[in-house]
């Protein structure tokens, strides 16, 4: 218990992110109109992506000699990138579709 | 100075992220909230290659030839891809890009477990279980979260079937537990860095396991829980860096992801536990085929067209099928023709036909129909008693009156759009084959439907062309 109360503590700063960033997460998305759902899950896929910064900082604080860090890392960064460029392009193209139309009714 | 500098920035790409979520759940501004947080990431991208610096040595990020060789690579492969992919494929693609978040997440938890590992040899450093919590923790996640999204994007592209046997929930939960057992004893013990891997290799095969068995209708349930469990891990990332963007786009699409995934199995009128547990389908099949494999019958092209033709309002109820076949395009086309003749033509949308939420607007977006001619499911509802024709394309299980009137059936509950109600119903499929949840569809029996077999696009065009020279 005394340990918890001292991790809490510590680590107050994350765990109020945390904890606000579930209410945001929660809040921003609460009336999504099912038309928008796929585009929606399709966003949110691509900002998860963000660990890509995850991976630019193992690759980049590698030793020069550390091969094995660099190949996973290198490799973490491809996917990484693969995940927000593909991620935010895809949801571009399905929002694409709704505009187009959109401008042809008025 | 520097390290104010990149505070500012990650605080920017977290307001976007949250702003570009924001704007995406509003059809006006959704592609706009879409570039936003596409500008933020760039930002948040750029920020961390050139001004990052490691707060333990002071040191900045060096080895640029393989983050940019890595940025440029993962780019052109990640832009060509999403550019080329059919609009029908799109859920698979989002499937495939949230796998290779997943990868990337489990990637950098084994590097940094063996970094720690390494800097172990001068003495055990302060914080250590928590450290390797964490990274045990985006590497659990991570890796599922990979494993999963990939038996899912084969599921979708049909290029993997849905199997399960007997059991295979307890050996679930097991293997699970065991992967827990064996975390928590790397925590205490982080001796060898053979144990990383072990772990990664047993929750690649429970990623697997625990979609395998997960069929059809469910899909879209499964993709979006695995979405936000790779926004968990990666605001695991977050917490081992210390670094805010990473914690609050995770856990912001964390719990974005877990709302969307519950809203849509209020949808269905699903629970959670009954997707992920109760394989769908096995014993569905058997019971119900018996109690309605009665006779149906077939309607001719000519009889279809007649019948369409001197209706005043005719339903299309689009599904899977519709997308499979390509045939959004021919379909708009008929609702032209049709509406030439003084046919009021209307959609009815069921919030998950296809293989996810919106998966039918998108596709109809795509073919220019109008945004007022698509009605949501209550819509719809209202509306089927004034139809004289309902034309259903290749959607299966949103049609399936079991849903309302047996309790046994897998589907009991969920809303499904009632067109028995209207006159006639006129059902295109490519055979008699159960839909994706392997479930009889007693609709298809009725005195009032009739069965109208060939692919979609290709009886689309036919019925055009029949129309066209009454």
């Amino acid at each position: 218990m005394g340990r918890l109360l001292q991790f809490i503590f510590d680590h107050q700063q994350i765990i109020y992110i945390v904890v606000l960033m579930i209410f945001v997460g929660i809040e921003v998305i609460g009336r999504v109109p099912s038309v928008l759902h796929t585009p929606l899950m399709s966003g949110a896929n691509a900002i998860h992506g963000v660990v890509i910064i995850g991976a630019i900082i193992i690759t980049g604080k590698a030793e020069a000699n550390n091969y094995s860090a660099l190949i996973l890392g290198f490799l973490a960064v491809i996917l990484g990138t693969l995940n927000v460029v593909g991620g935010f392009v895809v949801t571009d193209r399905m929002l694409e579709m709704f505009k187009s139309k959109k401008n042809k009714q008025a | 100075m520097l390290g104010n500098i990149i505070t500012i920035i990650y605080l920017v790409s977290s307001v976007t992220f949250i702003l570009g979520l924001k704007m995406l759940a509003h059809p006006a501004s959704a592609r706009r909230g879409n570039l936003i947080a596409a500008v933020g990431m760039g930002l948040a991208i750029g920020g961390t290659i050139f001004l990052y610096h490691d707060p333990m040595t002071g040191l900045a990020l060096h080895n640029y030839k393989w983050i940019f060789s890595g940025l440029l690579i993962g780019g052109i492969a990640g832009m060509v891809s999403a550019k080329r992919v059919k609009m029908t494929s799109m859920p698979e693609m989002v499937s495939l890009f949230n796998g290779m978040g997943g990868a990337c997440a489990a990637l950098i938890s084994i590097v940094e477990y063996n970094n720690l590992h390494a800097a172990m040899a001068n003495g055990v450093p302060e914080g250590i279980k928590l450290s390797i919590f964490i990274i045990l923790l985006g590497l659990i996640i991570g890796s599922i979260s990979f494993a999963g999204s990939m038996i899912a994007w084969g599921k979708l592209n049909g290029s993997v079937k849905d199997s399960s046997f007997k059991g295979q929930s307890i050996l679930n939960i097991v293997l699970l537990v065991f992967i827990l057992i064996m975390a928590a004893w790397v925590i205490n013990h982080p001796a060898s860095a053979l144990w990383v891997y072990i772990i990664f290799i047993f929750c690649i095969v429970y990623g697997v396991f625990f979609v395998m068995p997960i069929g059809g209708a469910d899909m879209p349930v499964v993709i979006s829980l695995l979405n936000s469990f790779t926004g968990v891990a990666a605001a695991c990332g977050g917490f081992l860096y210390d670094n805010k963007v990473m914690l609050t786009g995770g856990i912001l699409v964390g719990a974005a992801g877990t709302l969307l995934t519950m809203l849509m199995c209020k949808a269905m009128n699903r629970s959670l536990k009954n997707v992920l547990i109760g394989s769908f389908g096995a014993t569905a099949t058997g019971a119900a085929s018996v109690e309605h494999g009665g006779a149906y019958k077939e309607i001719s092209m000519s009889d279809a067209a007649t019948i369409m033709n001197f209706s005043s309002k005719v339903m299309i109820v689009p599904g899977y099928g519709l997308a499979v076949a390509q045939a959004q395009h021919i379909c708009h086309d008929l609702e032209k023709i049709l509406t030439e003749r003084g046919v009021d033509v209307k959609y009815a949308i069921h919030p998950v036909a296809g293989r996810m939420p919106g998966h039918m607007n998108v596709l109809l977006a795509e073919a220019d129909v109008q945004y007022d001619k698509l009605l949501e499911m209550e819509d719809a509802n209202d509306e089927f008693k004034t139809c004289d024709v309902v034309l259903i394309l290749g959607a299966n299980d949103v049609v399936n009156p079991a849903a309302k009137n047996d309790p046994a059936s897998p589907i009991y509950g969920m809303p499904i759009l009632e067109v028995e109600l209207a006159k006639n119903v006129i059902v295109n499929k490519r055979s008699m084959k159960p839909g994706y949840a392997g479930i009889e569809n007693a609709l298809f029996f009725q005195p009032k439907t009739s069965m109208f077999f060939g692919d979609a696009k290709k009886v689309l065009q036919d019925l055009c062309n029949e129309i066209k020279s009454m």
